[in-house]
Order: C-alpha cells, then structure tokens, then sequence
C-alpha cells in the first residue's frame, strides 16, 4: 500500500468557521421533504424530512433494518418514495430515472463489472455520455492518479486487491463529477488499518473535490471521522441530526446514547429543578446525580442520567463530594492496550462501566478484582434523557 | 506467547529436517497420488471403454473396404503365409476420405447440417434466453416451478413428441384446423416435411439443454452490477449488451455447443418432420448403413462429421483458455 495518509491534515480553518448547517437562510442542496418508503405493510423509511448542504460529508448511521440503505437507494433512484419527495439543487427527482440523476453511488459490495478492466469500469460511465475518447481518456487517467491506481488501468478487478476495489469504485463514482455522491458503507469490507487509512484519504478527496457526500454505514468509529453531521436512524426515522461531537455528547434519546459508543444509564427521579441545572435521586445509583445543565422537565419525573464510561474517574478513597459519587465493588477488568476496562456492581446491583486510560503501566496493581472503590464524575460529564 | 529459547541449528537438526521432508514427500505421493488416481479412474475407464474403443473400432472400419461377408468389411491386419514362414500384412484404404472430398454430395450434406443447426441453434438461443432470464430473476417458489416446467418434457419419450409435432403440422392438424376455423387462411400450409418444420423440431427438443446452462450463468449475475451501470447514465438496452450479456457469454458457449453438437448429426427430427430433400449427415449415415451397407464409407462420414465438430470446438476452449489466464 502506497500511502496518501502522510499528507494527514488537521482539520482546514474552513471548518472551524460556523458551519453552513447553522448559517441562517442558507439554501440547502439536498432536500428530503417528508419521504415515506413503504414494502407492502412494511414502513422502511417514515416521513423523513432533511437538509443537506453543499461539500458536506452527511453520514446516515442506523442498525441494520433502519431504513438508511433504503434512503440511500430512493437518493439513487432504484426506489421510488411512497410519498414525500427529493429536491437535489432544486430540481425535484421524483420520476428521474437514475440513469438521468446527477448522482452517483459507490456500492457496497463495489458492484465492479468483472469483464472490464480498471480503466474500462472507470470510463464506462463517461462513455455512456458520449464524452469525446480523448477526454475519457484523460479523464480516466486523471482519477486513476488521484486514487493512486494510474499503474493499473489494464487489470481485471479480480487482479485487484480489496483496497485497490474499493479506490476503483470511488473513481468510478466520481469521473463523472457528479452533484452528489452516494456511498454504501464504503469502508465495510476492508480490514482495519485499511480502514482507517482509506477514512482520512477519503476526507481529503471529499474535500479537493468539493462534493457532497452522503455516506451510510452501520459503524459509528466510521461515522464520527468521516462525517460533518451525522444522522441516527432507527426504524425508518431519523432520531438525531448533529454534529458528530454533539450526537455523542449530548445524544438525545436513550436510544442515541446506547447506540453510539457504550454509556451507563441510571433510572432517577427529578428532585430539583432550576433553569441551569438538575438534581435527580437515583436508587439505581445510590446517590443524588447533579447536572449543571437546565432540561425541560417536571419534578418527580422520571429520567435517565447518561454518563460515558470515560467520563467516570476510579479511586479508592471517598473523593468527598455529595453528588456524583457512587461505589461498588470491581467485578471485572479487561486490559485492553491503550486504556482498561473496569464492570463495577453497586450496592443496588446495577453494574457500571468504567474505562481508564493506561497512563502508567502498573494501573491494573492499583485496581484489582474485588476491591471497593468510589465511582465519581464532573457535574458537566452526564446527560438528562428524558426520552 | 512465552518466548521459546532460541534454536541451535547444528547438523543433526539438518538431518532430520531433511528426513522429516523426504518422509513428508513420500507420504504427499502416497496419499494424494493414489486418491486421486482411484477418482479420476472411474470416468476415465468409462470414457475409454465407452467412446476411446468404439471410436476406435469406427475409425478402423473406415480404413477398410467393403466386402461380402459378416462383418461386412476386410480386415486391416492379415496373417499371410504358412507355417514356415507367416508375417501380418497391414491394409490401409483411404479410397473411402477421397470419395468423402470427391464427392458434393457429401459436401453438400455436412454444409447443410450445419446450416440447420447454426440456424436452429440461433433461434433455441433467441427462445431460451427470456425464459433462463425470467427463472434466473424470479423467487424461490415460482423458480422451482419454471425449472419444473422445462425439464418436464424429458418425461415423455423424445420419438412420441416428435410424433406429437406431426399430429399438429399437417395438413389436417391441430394448427392448419386452428387457422382455418379463424378463417386466417382458406387452404392448409404446408408445414410438415418443411425445414421450417425441422427448425422447429430441433429447437423444441433442445431447449432445456440451452435453458439449463443460460440460467445457471444468468443466476450468478449479480444485480447490483446493473444498478451500477443504470447509476453510471445506462438505460436497461444499454446495461444488457454491456453487462448481462457479456457475463452469461459462458452459458451461452456452452448451451450452443449443447445444442449445436448434436443437432448436426440428428437424424430422427428431419426424418420425421423434414422433406425427403432436406439433406442432414445424419440421413446420409443411415443410408450408407443400412441401405448401401457400406461400413466402410458409413465409418468415414462419421469420422469426418467429428474432425469438423471437434475442431471448432476445441479451437473455442482455447481461446477461452486463454482468455481466462491473461
């Protein structure tokens, strides 16, 4: 593998500036209005509405069975809304064929024509629109540097190893510069280090290019790099739509927090309420839980209270604070490299998921099984969830 | 996980090595060789047995001449002489290839099996790829059923429905009775003892030979790949002679040989359904067998109808071969 992550860049000022997503009036390219895709009595996609503006990299992250992959398809054409429809620069696609839509897709099992060779799938679809031959070719040749495949325009794509696949169909989608491209799972097939490779490569492409991507992938590591916003999807609606910082941050619903990264939620009962802040009692917990942030909510309702594993410090002595503090007792620990992963149970047989950095290399004499600790976090470290 | 202490390569540990590999090789040899050889000696003999010896037997006769006498052909090998002194004398007669060449008649009977069976080959493909194509993309239950639907016809005997196609051809049959009632035609067409009615005979019967392979190329394609190409600015003409129809090439090889082969040497269809003119090599054999009695001469049109089928065939998969190592 030749490398492209070398020229790894931080993130570029233009994403530091407010994103166009925030900005007030602006139009946006891609506009999904109340789409509803029904098979027979089965809803995949229910009434979704979105927004996707140009050069972002939009990630659509659901379970399998979330209605993202349809989505994608009635983007492509393959699938015809029930209802609802889809504007793309303005122009409603409801009735385009796909072979007339200014999209293309990168499928997820590539979908390569196995009896053309490199050069022939990526000029196939430029031939379809009747290019001249010398612009195909320099066209064709031009992307296959970009990908960094020039040398083997002559293979067959079963010459070609998964990696070396999955560039062929990124150039195959993109010769024909289209508005917007489609991509199913694009990283799925490749092995790890590939993977994450591939990830930032395809951010800068992203970028030089300056096309909108619209990704779905079922991987929230994948979803987190790639994308400017992320949409969760489950059972054909959109949940949440944020920035990827933010859906992690602060998810919306329990189903959010339990689906992106792993959380310990705790069952509690609001007993205070003030406009920036809450205090709720949780028998689960053992302790009253404090959140520095106000939610609309009544007193003596039921919530849940999300803190990330992460966010959760370990000690053997009392830290002394009244709020956010639990203990319990270490049922289990997992050496995982780079940080450790400690299961707590509480005295109300909740058990608790704690990870902590490996900063020094002795963590696990410091901890061991059965030992009684203090769990405790910063009032800023947890979420509300009120659904 | 705990680390070995590291090896020390001394000359002993070179000896077993090199035992332990000649060991390995002995025991390769032993166990593979002779599997496979017990696998592939069963159709090997069967082939040998079945079509080598035969094959061999006809190209034999055909390097004879005819004679009074049971078989009726000379013998090729002769033992001449007395008891003092006997030697074998070795009898070739290529009269029988020469008068093959010579004569247009045969040329005229291998050109025009062939022209039947390229056409009729032509048309079983244009039939069978729709319905290969429709099983190939329909669901389980209905799949099972087309499949079903095709083989049935092998139930019954192959001469009766050839006979069937009589009843409904001729003049006073079901087809002419059909079109006369519409009041489509005034007089019967002539439709038996036609080509046309050797096309169509040759075509129904070897439709599930086309069918079958076409599906099971047909069944592989993967759907996805003319999403791709719709998604790349195709329109669906386009997609199948780009895509569909270059990836089902091997079923289509393969059911045209299926087809083709053994519609050059049919003789029943255009004996039954064919005009006494319709000139097929098939016929000619049986006429040089049976009414001719010329083993000889029937051994050597054989011979050559094989050189002219194998041939073709051969040069085919070699290209194919070829094709698949680049």
């Amino acid at each position: 593998m030749t490398s492209a992550v070398t020229e790894m860049q931080p993130t570029t000022p233009a994403q530091q500036e407010i994103p166009v997503w925030k900005q007030e009036g602006a139009e946006p390219f891609l506009q999904i209005q109340g789409v509803t895709k029904k098979f027979g009595e089965f809803t995949a996609v229910d009434n979704v509405s979105l927004d996707i503006y140009k050069n972002e990299l939009f990630c659509l992250l659901g379970g399998s069975g979330s209605g993202k992959s349809t989505l994608l398809r009635m983007l492509a054409g393959f699938e015809n809304p029930t209802s609802g429809r889809i504007l793309i620069d303005g122009v409603d696609m409801s009735g385009v064929e796909p072979w007339k839509r200014p999209v293309n897709m990168m499928f997820q099992s590539y979908a390569l024509f196995p009896h053309l060779s490199v050069a022939d799938n990526v000029a196939f679809g430029l031939k379809r629109e009747g290019v001249a031959r010398a612009e195909i070719k320099q066209r064709v040749g031009e992307m296959l540097e970009m990908v960094q495949l020039g040398h083997l325009g002559r293979r067959k794509p079963s010459q070609l190893s998964g990696g070396q696949r999955q560039r062929v169909a990124l150039a195959r989608a993109l010769v024909k510069r289209p508005k917007l491209l489609l991509l199913d799972e694009p990283l799925g097939a490749l092995d790890k280090k590939l993977r994450e490779e591939t990830q930032f490569e395809l951010m800068n492409i992203q970028e030089e290019l300056g096309v909108t991507f619209v990704v779905v992938t079922h991987d929230q590591e994948e979803a987190m790099t790639l994308a400017t916003r992320i949409g969760v999807m489950n059972h054909g609606v959109i949940v949440q739509t944020d920035e990827p910082h933010d859906v992690y941050e602060y998810p919306s619903s329990r189903f959010v927090a339990e689906f992106i990264g792993s959380v310990n939620l705790f069952e509690g009962k609001v007993i205070e309420d003030k406009p920036d802040s809450v205090r709720i009692k949780s028998k689960e917990a053992g302790s009253t839980l404090f959140i520095n942030h106000g939610i609309s909510c009544s007193p003596d309702q039921i919530v849940h209270v999300a803190v990330r594993p992460e966010k959760i410090r370990l000690s053997h002595e009392n830290p002394g604070q009244s709020d956010n503090c639990l203990s319990g007792v270490i049922e289990d620990i997992a050496y995982m490299g780079s940080l450790s992963l400690f299961r707590v149970k509480l005295a109300s047989g909740k058990e608790v998921r704690i990870t902590q950095p490996n900063f020094d290399r002795r963590i696990g004499e410091r901890f061991t099984w059965d030992d009684k600790v203090f769990l405790h976090w910063d009032e800023e470290s947890s979420v509300v969830l009120t659904s | 996980m705990s680390g070995k202490p590291p090896v020390q390569a001394g000359p002993t540990v070179a000896a077993v090595d090199a035992i332990t590999q000649g060991l390995a090789k002995y025991n390769f040899f032993r166990r593979v060789s002779w599997g496979r050889l017990a696998v592939i000696a069963v159709p090997m003999l069967w082939l040998a047995v079945f079509f080598f010896v035969p094959f061999l037997v006809v190209f034999k006769i055909s390097l004879a001449e005819t004679a009074i006498a049971i078989p009726p052909y000379t013998a090729l090998l002769e033992w001449v002489g007395d008891m003092e002194e006997a030697y074998v004398t070795l009898k070739l007669n290529l009269g029988n290839y020469l008068y093959l060449l010579d004569d247009v008649f045969y040329l005229d009977a291998y050109l025009s099996s062939i022209k039947i069976a390229g056409i009729s080959t032509f048309c079983t493909l244009l039939v069978a790829f729709p319905i290969a194509y429709l099983m190939a993309r329909s669901n389980g239950s209905t799949r099972a059923l087309l499949l079903a639907l095709v083989i049935l016809p092998f139930w019954t005997s192959f001469l009766l429905r050839v006979y069937a196609w009589m009843g409904i051809l001729k003049k006073n049959g079901l087809v002419n009775d059909i079109l006369m009632g519409l009041g489509i035609v005034d007089e019967p067409l002539t439709m038996l003892q036609t080509d046309f009615a050797v096309y169509l005979g040759i075509v129904y019967t070897y439709l599930p030979f086309m069918v079958l392979p076409l599906y099971s190329a047909l069944e592989k394609l993967d759907m996805t790949l003319l999403e791709a190409a719709e998604d790349l600015g195709s329109r669906p003409v386009t997609s199948f002679f780009l895509i569909t129809l270059p990836l089902s090439l091997p079923g289509i090889v393969a059911g045209c040989l299926l087809v083709f082969i053994p519609a050059v040497g049919e003789f029943v269809i255009p004996a039954l359904l064919g005009s006494p003119d319709t000139l097929m090599i098939g016929r000619v054999l049986w006429d040089e067998f049976f009414l001719n009695r010329d083993w000889p001469m029937a051994s050597a049109v054989a011979i050559m109808m094989l050189i002219i089928l194998v041939l073709p065939i051969m040069l085919i998969r070699n290209s194919q071969g070829k094709e698949e190592s680049a």
